[in-house]
C-alpha cells in the first residue's frame, strides 16, 4: 500500500520536512498512536481481559460457592482431563462438526448457485430476487427462529401442511423435534436459509468483477461452460470463497441462538452443540470452570479456521 | 453474536454493470426458452426465500380463526390490527423498546468516536505496528463471542454490573467496536487522496483539509457504518439473555420470548411483535445494504 501522507512516514527527509507543518496540526509521529490508543485500550479491556480470564477460569474449580466469593480454586488441568474423558463431550464435538459441515456446504453451494442464477437473470427479475435476499438477510436471527418455529408448529405449521399436501409424508400433528435428525434438519434449514443471502450477494458481486473476455476466451477455445466456470471463474473468485467459507464455519460452529430459541431454552442432550454444552455447564450446572474449558476448546478449533481467513484478509488489505 | 450477522469488512462502490448487457441480443427461440426457464427458476427461488418473511407479516395481520386453520389461509383477507395492538400492550414492551434504544444508542455512539480515530490512523498514516493493529482488528472479530459470555458474566457480576444496561453496553462493545473500525477504515481509504492533497497545496492546514474534504466525503460512510452497528447491537440475543434478568430491563429480542408460555404460544401476537422488532432493522438495512454488501470483493478479484 502506498502511503497517503509521506510526511507521516518515517525519517523526515527534506521533502518531508517541508510538508511537516501540514501534518503538525494533528500531531507529529505520535499522532497515529494517540489515535489508535483509545480503541486499543477498550478492546483490551472488553475482549482481551475476558479472554485471559477465561483461560484462568478453565484451570479453576468455579462453582456456586466460588461464585459467591468471586474467587476460583486452582485445580490445574483437571477440567480438561474431565472433558476429554467425557463421552458426552466427544459426541457434542462430533455433532457440532457434522452440523457445521452440513450447514456450511449447503450454504456455499446454494449461495453460489443463486449467485450464478442472478448473473443469468434479466434486470427486473434480478432486482426482485436481490430484494428478496436482502429482506431475508435483514431479518434478525431471533425473529427468524420464531418464524420457523411457527412454520413447523405441531398443529398449524404451514410446512407440515405443505409437505402432507405434496405427499412427502404425513406431517399432520408432527413434532419435528422428537427425532433429533428431523429436528436438526429444521435447524439446518433455518441456519442455511438465513446465511444464503450474504453468500449469494457477495459471490454475485465477485462474479461481476470477473473480466468478461477471460470467460469468453475460454468458451471461444471450445471450453464447456462448466469447465470455463471451474477453470476460469472459480480460481479468480478463490479469495472470496476462502473468506466466505471461513466466516460461515466460524458462525455455524458456534451456533447457539437458533438451537436455544428453537427449543424454548430447554434443548435435550441430542441438541447439544459446543456452545450450548459450554452454556449449560456454566449457567445450568454452575460449573463455570468446566464451561470455560469447553468454550476454550471451541476457540482453539476455530483458531485454525480463523488463520486462513485472517491470512486472506491481510493479503487483500495489502493489495490496496 | 450469532451467525447470519452481516460482516462486510471492506466497503466499495457497487460493481459496474456486466458488459454482456450491452451486447445486442438475437432472440432466437432457443434463447427465449432458456430465458423463460431461468426467469422461472428465479421466481421460484424468490418465493422460497421470501416465504418465511411473508408468512410472519401475513400471520401478524390475520384474524385468530385464519391463523389457526387447516388448510392454511394464504392471505390475510380479513386484515386486523388486533395482534399488533395486543403485542404493543403486552407487559414491558415500551420499557424494552427504550432499553434497546439506550443500549444501541450508547454502543453505536461510543464505537463511532473510538473507531473514527483509529480508522483515521489506519487509513491516513503509516506507522510502526500498523500491520499488527490491522491483524488484531481482523482477529478479534473471529473470537466466538458465545464462548466469551462465561468470563464476561463472571467479571461483570464481580463488578456488580449484571442486570444493568451499562453491563450490556460494555459487552456489546466487544463486537461492535472492531467491526466499526474496520468498516470505517475502508470508507476512509475510498477518499481520493488527490482531493485532500489538492486542498493542502492550496495552503489549508491538514485539519482544514480534514474538516472540509474528508468529513463530508466520509459522512455517508459514517452513516452506513453506524446503521450496521445499530443492526448488530439491536439483534443481539445471547449476551442480553445471560446478563439481563428483570423483565423491565430487557431488550426487544428477549421480550419476544414472553409470547411463549407453558400453555402454548400466542402465534398471532408473536408474529406481530416479531414484525415490529424486525421493522427498524429491515428499513435501515435496505437503505445501506448496497454500500457495504459488495464490500468483501474489494480488491479480492484480480483478473
Amino acid at each position: 500500500m502506498s502511503s497517503r501522507f509521506p510526511a507521516a512516514v518515517a525519517e523526515p527527509s527534506l521533502a518531508a520536512r517541508r510538508r511537516r507543518p501540514l501534518s503538525g496540526r494533528l500531531g507529529s509521529r505520535s499522532a497515529p498512536y494517540l489515535l489508535v490508543l483509545p480503541a486499543t485500550a477498550v478492546i483490551g479491556a472488553v475482549l482481551g481481559y475476558p479472554l485471559y480470564y477465561m483461560v484462568r477460569l478453565s484451570l479453576q474449580h468455579y462453582g456456586l460457592f466460588q461464585l459467591v466469593k468471586h474467587k476460583g480454586e486452582w485445580i490445574g488441568t483437571r477440567n480438561y482431563s474431565q472433558i476429554f474423558h467425557d463421552a458426552v463431550f466427544w459426541h457434542v464435538v462430533l455433532r457440532t462438526l457434522g452440523f457445521t459441515v452440513a450447514a456450511v456446504s449447503l450454504t456455499m453451494v446454494l449461495g453460489t448457485l443463486i449467485a450464478l442464477l442472478l448473473a443469468e437473470l434479466g434486470p427486473k427479475m434480478r432486482l426482485l430476487l436481490t430484494a428478496g435476499l436482502v429482506f431475508v438477510w435483514a431479518t434478525p436471527v431471533v425473529v427468524a427462529v420464531d418464524i420457523w418455529r411457527w412454520m413447523v408448529d405441531y398443529e398449524f405449521g404451514v410446512l407440515n401442511w405443505l409437505l402432507t399436501f405434496l405427499h412427502v409424508g404425513n406431517y399432520n400433528h408432527h413434532d419435528w423435534f422428537v427425532n433429533p435428525w428431523s429436528g436438526w434438519a429444521v435447524i439446518t434449514a433455518l441456519v442455511v436459509w438465513g446465511a444464503i443471502p450474504f453468500v449469494a450477494i457477495t459471490v454475485f458481486a465477485g462474479l461481476t468483477q470477473v473480466p468478461r473476455d477471460l470467460v469468453e476466451a475460454a468458451s471461444m477455445d471450445g471450453a464447456h461452460p462448466w469447465r470455463a466456470f471451474r477453470d476460469v471463474t472459480v480460481p479468480l473468485l478463490k479469495p472470496i470463497f476462502v473468506i466466505l467459507t471461513s466466516l460461515s464455519i466460524i458462525w455455524d460452529f458456534q451456533v447457539f441462538t437458533q438451537v436455544w430459541v428453537m427449543l424454548d431454552g430447554h434443548p435435550g442432550t441430542d441438541y447439544y452443540v459446543m456452545s450450548v454444552y459450554a452454556y449449560t455447564n456454566s449457567f445450568g450446572e454452575s460449573e463455570y470452570g468446566l464451561g470455560s474449558a469447553i468454550a476454550l476448546v471451541m476457540v482453539a478449533i476455530l483458531l485454525v479456521v480463523s488463520f486462513f481467513y485472517i491470512r486472506q484478509m491481510v493479503r487483500i488489505g495489502e493489495a490496496e | 453474536m450469532s451467525s447470519g450477522i452481516p460482516v462486510a469488512p471492506v466497503p466499495v462502490a457497487p460493481a459496474a454493470p456486466r458488459a454482456s448487457q450491452n451486447v445486442p441480443r438475437r432472440f432466437s427461440r432457443r434463447r427465449f426458452a432458456r430465458r423463460a426457464v431461468v426467469n422461472l427458476v428465479g421466481a421460484l427461488v424468490f418465493l422460497v426465500m421470501i416465504f418465511p418473511v411473508y408468512w410472519m407479516v401475513a400471520t401478524g395481520f390475520k384474524r385468530g380463526q385464519d391463523i389457526f386453520s387447516d388448510p392454511p389461509v394464504w392471505f390475510p383477507y380479513h386484515p386486523t390490527l388486533a395482534n399488533f395492538t395486543d403485542a404493543i400492550h403486552r407487559a414491558h414492551f415500551w420499557a424494552d423498546v427504550k432499553n434497546s434504544l439506550i443500549i444501541v444508542g450508547v454502543v453505536v455512539g461510543l464505537s463511532l468516536v473510538l473507531a473514527f480515530l483509529a480508522a483515521l490512523a489506519l487509513a491516513k498514516f503509516r506507522f510502526y505496528g500498523r500491520r499488527a493493529f490491522i491483524v488484531l482488528i481482523i482477529a478479534v472479530q473471529m473470537i466466538p463471542l458465545n464462548a466469551l459470555i462465561i468470563p464476561i458474566f463472571l467479571l461483570l457480576s464481580k463488578a456488580n454490573q449484571v442486570d444493568k444496561l451499562s453491563g450490556v453496553i460494555i459487552t456489546y462493545l466487544t463486537f461492535v467496536l472492531p467491526f466499526t473500525i474496520w468498516t470505517l477504515r475502508g470508507f476512509m481509504l475510498g477518499v481520493p487522496k488527490d482531493l485532500e492533497e489538492a486542498s493542502m497545496v492550496d495552503g489549508t492546514t491538514r485539519f482544514g483539509a480534514f474538516v472540509r474534504i474528508l468529513l463530508p466525503l466520509v459522512g455517508p460512510g459514517l452513516v452506513a457504518t453506524s446503521i450496521f452497528a445499530f443492526i448488530q447491537a439491536w439483534n443481539e440475543y445471547i449476551m442480553a439473555y445471560v446478563l439481563l434478568h428483570s423483565p423491565e430491563k430487557q431488550t426487544l429480542t428477549l421480550w419476544l420470548a414472553t409470547f411463549s408460555t407453558s400453555r402454548g404460544t400466542a402465534w398471532g401476537s408473536l408474529m406481530a411483535g416479531a414484525t415490529l422488532t424486525a421493522l427498524p432493522v429491515v428499513i435501515f438495512f435496505v437503505a445501506v445494504q448496497r454500500k457495504i454488501a459488495f464490500g468483501l470483493t474489494a480488491g479480492a478479484v484480480r483478473g
